[in-house]
């Protein structure tokens, strides 16, 4: 089937609107009558199962006018807009007609709006945490474009960080805050399915278990503990404390801490097993960790607001 | 034996009883959906889901219901202005085994969950070329019958009969042309691809409205308002401008369906002027019938079944006034995705198809049996007066809904962002609409149980009658 932008659909449509609207006045004009209505009706001489008859009362004069005027408007309505195909029309749809209005609607629109975030520009990020209407602003932002992931209360869900629990994984001052929010994130972790065994594995995890003080098997975790330090103190530190615990150059791997009790994809033994065995974020198929980068999207004035409300939501800090 | 030919009124029976029977079934399983809305606990096991209920719900109250009472009443109302029997008795009793069939079909498949995903085109292939072969075995039926009438003059409702019939035909074959890929999950895709399958399935979709809900009850309007009534048809002159500005204009709105989409500006123009233009063409099929009862508005006091029938044309004159209002592009960027549309398509199913395809049916089964009333008059006046209020419940609460959604979804704060960031706030305040809908609707299914009573009352031990063929009147002067 041709496309709709060839010529062809476009002439073939003109022709049939025009045909279209043609028919309908020759309609109207051919059974016009000059009869009043109610003067006493002419009946058509046929005679269907016994009692069906016909008056031929002439067409309503406001019904007539009703029909008239949709026409007309159509008419006019076509000289305007596309709609002859895609010809004729005094705003086409391109970029001289009608996706230029558009795109000036959309111009203007912002550039209104746009004022009341860039008020804020200026303003430190400690201080404007500080200021009750940036904030307000900073929820309705948060709202309408962060809490399908994070939850309306900033709560977050399984695979999406809390944001007010003071529990960060690449750091919770305002400053990398923004760069989040601007750059986006995207920690990896490792997959292990090839290089270790499911002994091995299992071991580890329940080292990592005993980590945060949870229960485990003993005797596991002891052997867990060689395995932990031969695989995974490179991006959770020697302790087991995340990629921040070792310093700002780390700061960048998200590695989170395991002894803190907080847990982005659960605490059992079988999730953190899965973790390990098939990583995060570790390939094709894998979407897990991924924070977007919004610079493009929002702007930096948006993402100046939107980065002290984050750090506003986390009250008890530490 | 009788002597003399009589007209073929077992198929019609036949379709008239299981209107009511779809009918019924049909509005359950729309109850049924309309409570799930409100509780959705009730989404009880996989097949009883809202997902695979609601095609259900569509189809059998288009397909079944509106279905089987277009067919009772065609066949019907073409013999007799043709006066002469229905051509080919035996394909018409296929037309009637065969739908059923396809009805039964419908209902196993869509809550197996096989669908083509094209709304109110939703049954995969092989019950696609089943309803194609019936199609066409009644349009031979109508269409040769109107061949073999006795009288030279065709009687308007058949025009719109015909409409009806050649225009499904051609819509069901077009939109539903897709390969098949498999016979085991029944799975097919559609031969159109992207945009323009969006297109090809609203013009179906919308021509679905115009041909079989519109043109098919225009026909059974024009045979029994003027029966009933017992009066002229108001003017033939209108009946010929309306009828040739309605399936002109009708094929062409529905790209109004896809405003603000991926489809080309001058196709959403298009779809909404003719939307527009539609407007005029449709209030003529409604002043020729409300008109046609000038001088005997008194009987409508006293004739219930008359009281359907222009209360149905009412709810016609309404919907075909909302509808190209809904069209215009603005107005559309309020209404389109909210229960307005809810509103507007039952304002047009239950106040128009529906009342009137009640009437038509109340008037037919006594003359079936060879009586001349129903059981009950009262009983018809019950559930014309339970129908209405069902009905204007339901259709003001989804206007009262789907505005106020309308309005919560583009509500803006001074810095643009949204008011209702939230899809489930706009949930949250309908649900006293919600509940206010599902009580018309049961009302509306009461009444249906009514009507079943009334007919199992008016047939039960009667004779099934065939009335003798009546020799066209002398022609006039």
């Amino acid at each position: 089937m041709a496309d709709f932008i060839s010529s062809f659909w476009d002439l073939y449509v003109a022709g049939l609107t025009t045909f279209g609207l043609l028919l309908c006045i020759v309609l109207m004009v051919a059974n016009m009558t000059k009869q009043k209505p109610g003067a006493s009706p002419q009946m058509q001489g046929h005679v269907w199962d016994e009692t069906l008859r016909e008056y031929n009362n002439p067409l309503p004069r406001w019904w007539l006018i009703l029909f008239v005027g949709t026409v007309v408007f159509s008419i006019v309505y076509l000289v305007i807009y596309p709609g002859f195909g895609n010809r004729l029309s005094t705003t086409p749809e391109n970029d001289a007609g009608l996706r230029k209005e558009y795109a000036d609607e959309v111009k203007k629109a912002n550039e209104e709006v746009g004022k009341k975030f860039a008020a804020y520009k200026g303003t430190p990020l400690l201080a404007l945490a500080g200021n009750k209407e940036a904030m307000e602003t900073g929820q309705r932002l948060f709202l309408t474009y962060c809490a399908q992931c994070h939850a309306s209360s900033g709560k977050g869900s399984k695979g999406y960080p809390n944001l007010t629990d003071n529990d960060w994984l690449y750091g919770g001052d305002p400053d990398t805050i923004k760069t989040s929010i601007t750059e986006g994130r995207a920690g990896v972790m490792t997959p292990f399915a090839g290089t270790l065994s499911a002994e091995q594995i299992e071991d580890a995890a329940n080292y990592v278990l005993t980590l945060s003080g949870l229960d485990a098997d003993n005797a596991s975790a002891a052997r867990g503990k060689d395995v932990f330090a031969a695989n995974c103190t490179v991006c959770h530190g020697a302790d087991g404390k995340g990629a921040l615990s070792m310093g700002a150059a780390f700061g960048a791997l998200g590695a989170p801490d395991l002894t803190d009790g907080v847990w982005l994809y659960g605490n059992s033994l079988e999730a953190i097993k899965d973790g390990i065995t098939k990583g995060r974020n570790s390939g094709p198929g894998s979407f897990e960790n991924r924070m977007p980068a919004w610079k493009e999207f929002l702007g930096e004035d948006k993402i100046h607001i939107l980065a002290a409300y984050v750090y506003s939501l986390n009250k008890d800090r530490k | 034996m009788q002597s003399q030919a009589t007209y073929n009124y077992k198929v019609v029976r036949q379709f008239a009883i299981m209107t009511v029977v779809w009918g019924i079934v049909g509005m359950l399983v729309g109850v049924i959906v309309a409570a799930q809305l409100i509780w959705p606990e009730l989404n009880l096991h996989e097949i009883l889901q809202y997902g695979r209920l609601r095609p259900l719900h569509t189809n059998a109250v288009i397909f079944a219901f509106g279905g089987c009472a277009l067919f009772a009443t065609s066949f019907y109302s073409v013999q007799r202005t043709c006066h002469t029997k229905l051509f080919a008795p035996g394909l018409a009793s296929f037309v009637f085994w065969g739908w059923q069939l396809i009805i039964l079909c419908a209902a196993v498949t869509l809550p197996l969950g096989f669908t083509t995903g094209k709304e109110y085109a939703e049954l995969e292939w092989p019950i696609d070329i089943m309803i194609a072969v019936v199609w066409v075995s009644y349009a031979i039926v109508f269409f040769g019958t109107l061949a073999t009438r006795k009288v030279s003059h065709i009687y308007v409702s058949n025009w719109f009969y015909a409409a009806f019939i050649i225009a499904v035909a051609i819509l069901h074959i077009v939109n539903s042309a897709e390969i098949p890929v498999s016979l085991t999950t029944l799975k097919s895709y559609s031969a159109y691809a992207g945009v323009q399958d969006a297109m090809v399935q609203w013009w179906y979709g919308h021509n679905a409205v115009g041909f079989f809900l519109t043109a098919g009850f225009l026909g059974m309007m024009y045979y029994f308002v003027p029966k009933q009534a017992d009066r002229p048809v108001y003017s033939y002159r209108l009946s010929v401008v309306h009828f040739w500005a309605l399936i002109f204009t009708y094929m062409w709105a529905g790209p109004h369906h896809l405003h603000y989409t991926a489809l080309p500006d001058w196709a959403q123009s298009l779809g909404m002027l003719f939307s527009l233009i539609l407007l005029a063409p449709s209030w003529g099929g409604m002043i020729n019938g409300i008109m046609t009862l000038s001088g005997a508005w008194h009987k409508l006091r006293t004739d219930p079944i008359l009281k359907f029938l222009i209360t149905s044309l009412s709810f016609y004159g309404m919907s075909t006034f909302e509808g190209p209002m809904m069209s215009v592009k603005s107005v559309n960027a309020l209404s389109h995705y909210t229960d307005w549309t809810i509103g507007h398509v039952h304002s047009g199913a239950l106040g128009w198809v529906a009342m009137i395809s009640i009437g038509a049916v109340y008037y037919l089964l006594p003359r079936l049996y060879g009586k001349t009333e129903m059981y009950s008059t009262r009983l018809i006046n019950t559930h014309f007066w339970i129908a209405t209020i069902g009905i204007v419940l339901y259709v003001a609460s989804m206007w009262i809904s789907g505005v106020m959604e309308g309005l919560m979804w583009r509500a803006t704060n001074p810095d643009g962002t949204l008011t209702y960031g939230f899809f489930v706030e706009s949930v949250k305040e309908k649900m006293p609409f919600l509940v206010i809908r599902l009580v018309g609707g049961v009302l509306f299914l009461v009444g249906m149980f009514v009507m079943f009573y009334n007919m199992i009352k008016t047939i039960a031990g009667e004779k099934a009658y065939n009335a003798p063929v009546v020799a066209p009147a002398a022609a006039h002067a």
